[in-house]
């Protein structure tokens, strides 16, 4: 084998944002082949949304704005499972089979991993909140201003940030064959009882108190803000409550990184 | 090692650190280094050198500790005790990473991504890679390039997984049981491509099963047995130091009998469903031992004498030190 020439490396070595860039378009190329992955992060939201947001509006005596509120929460709904599936499922498997230490033993900087697992999440949220706002305005007849729209999106995709550090934690310390079950028995209960499927007004007295604690439920008004219907809670509250959320999921998963460390493979 | 005479030892500024240059420069160790997990010693004062250039096959049964090394060489470890030093720096530093190819046992290789994929990203983490194509011949993937790693077969995602320990075109190579799994032929032409990397200057640090892979490749063999190293050597050398050779024969003499015959190094009687009376002894001057055992037991059957292979070299230093730590 020869060595290669020189002139294949750039005059400053290899470029960190060239890294970063393969990682996270390779990440998003792997999950966007796997149907297992794609096809439901993709369809489950769409499909709920022309079940709830669409064909169940147009009974009569439904409330008007059913379309626009699904629009919010299942935009909300799909990122969050988007993130969790992501990074949950996908670290603990690349983890639990030997994967991650191949590229921890390589020279890559280990923030290139993790940031294309949040752009990927996002890229998918971004697509399926598209999706969601063309079967909105196309076919539910929702009317939203170009700027109401803008803000709707950058609410949703960055709001991928706080539940892809809770699919971190969940991917440190779950194995590759627990973590899609673990995933899916927490994801479903925390969007409903965050009142993303069935506004809190509805709930119990008690269950609305619930709600209050679960990060979903403020991401959900935070979108549901952008549209004029929230609860009129101050932004600056839904967002200190999902980063101290996101906080404290990155200590988890630093633990778990920890312990890992620690452990004897063979 | 070699022993420099008193005259050039003497450093006229007396940094002995400048002894270094006398010797080849090793391009990784491990010093005194004991890493435990909870209870469990996993290594015990290791001091292990890998010089440059070359094949170092580490060699040990399972839990020796031959993982736990690699993984400390690779800074996916830190030792308990001690020092790791790959080119002179810690492992996980960039400086170090960059120069070193990795090859581990491992599933949950991404699926979806194609050959030319993986190699695209992994080549991007390193200053110098080598062209893609070039690593695509040298691993033997040549027309696999847009084959999906899950469409794959097994000798081709080991393929896959060199491909990547060489894509940074590093000077450092680490390959974890590398042929596992691997066919007859396949496991040659994986020898082949060992060898020519060798040939480039390449230093390679081997862990393998096979004792013949071992003795086919290595230059020197590091031999680990329950945390510790047990021998340290060229092959020939392991298998003189395991020296003799075997006489298998069925007689009548009883073990404490056949221990006592000058020249036996050692006696071990097979397992029990075999025939009775059948022994092997290890003895380096086999005919002597055999006159003396004809002399005794004229009755003496089924006489065969081998010159053992690494592999029996190998069980016989691992046995020898399990049966010192029991006493």
């Amino acid at each position: 084998m020869k060595t290669s020439p020189a002139k294949s490396a750039s005059p400053l070595g290899r470029s960190l944002l060239r890294i970063y860039l393969k990682e996270a378009r390779y990440d998003f190329l792997k999950l966007w082949r796997m149907p297992a992955y794609a096809l439901p992060t993709i369809l489950f939201p769409t499909m709920f949304y022309i079940l709830f947001g669409l064909i169940f509006a147009k009974r009569p005596g439904a409330d008007s704005r059913i379309g626009l509120y699904y629009l919010a929460t299942f935009g909300a709904f799909a990122v969050i499972a988007a993130s969790l599936f992501a990074l949950g499922v996908g670290v603990a498997g690349e983890r639990g089979q030997g994967w991650l230490e191949v590229k921890r033993a390589s020279p890559m900087p280990p923030m290139a991993y993790f940031t294309a697992k949040v752009i990927t999440s996002m890229t998918f949220g971004l697509i399926i909140v598209l999706i969601l706002m063309g079967l909105a305005i196309g076919l539910g007849g929702v009317r939203v201003t170009l700027a109401q729209a803008l803000t709707l999106l950058a609410v949703e995709v960055l709001g991928a940030v706080p539940f892809c550090a809770m699919g971190l934690a969940i991917g440190y310390f779950a194995g590759p064959n627990s973590a899609p079950a673990i995933v899916n028995l927490i994801y479903m209960p925390l969007a409903f009882f965050s009142g993303l499927w069935i506004p809190i007004g509805l709930f119990p007295r008690i269950l609305q108190h619930v709600a209050l604690i679960l990060p979903p439920y403020h991401l959900g008004e935070m979108a549901l803000g952008v549209v004029g219907m929230g609860d009129g809670e101050a932004n600056w509250v839904h967002m200190a409550v999902l980063g101290a959320f996101a906080a404290l999921c990155l200590v988890l998963a630093r633990v778990g990184f920890r312990r890992d460390e620690g452990k004897l493979y063979g | 090692m070699i022993v420099l005479p008193e005259a050039t030892r003497e450093e006229p500024t007396g940094r002995s650190g400048r002894l270094t240059t006398a010797t080849p420069t090793p391009v990784a160790r491990l010093d005194a280094v004991t890493k435990t997990y909870g209870p469990v010693t996993a290594l015990r004062e290791v001091r292990l050198t890998v010089p440059a250039g070359g094949v170092l096959a580490l060699l040990g049964p399972n839990g020796a500790g031959k993982t736990t090394a690699v993984k400390l060489l690779l800074g996916l470890a830190q030792p308990t005790k001690g020092r790791v030093s790959v080119f002179g720096a810690d492992p996980r530093s960039a400086a170090s990473r960059t120069r070193t190819g990795v090859m581990l046992q491992t599933g949950g290789v991404p699926p979806t991504l194609r050959v030319r994929e993986h190699l695209d990203l992994f080549s991007s983490y390193y200053p110098n890679p080598l062209p893609v194509g070039e690593c695509v011949a040298a691993a033997g993937l040549e027309g696999l390039e847009k084959r999906k790693f899950g469409e794959l077969s097994g000798g081709q995602k080991q393929r896959l997984l060199f491909a990547l320990a060489l894509c940074g075109n590093p000077d450092l190579l680490f390959l974890d049981e590398p042929t596992t799994g691997l066919d007859v032929e396949a496991r040659r032409v994986f020898w082949d491509q060992i060898k020519r990397l060798v040939r480039h200057g390449k230093t390679i640090l081997l862990t393998t099963h096979y004792m013949e892979e071992a003795d086919a490749l290595a230059d020197r063999i590091v031999v680990l047995n329950q945390g510790s190293i047990i021998a340290e050597d060229t092959p020939a050398q392991i298998k003189t130091r395991a020296s003799g050779r075997r006489i298998r024969c069925v007689t009548r003499l009883a073990t404490e009998e056949l221990r006592k015959l000058s020249g036996a190094l050692e006696v071990i009687r097979p397992c029990q469903d075999a025939q009775p009376g059948a022994v092997e002894i290890r003895a380096v001057d086999a005919e002597a031992v055999l006159r003396q055992l004809l002399a005794l037991d004229p009755q003496l059957a089924e006489i065969e004498i081998t010159k053992p292979r690494l592999e029996e070299a190998f069980l016989t230093l691992t046995r020898a030190d399990d049966d010192s730590r029991n006493i």
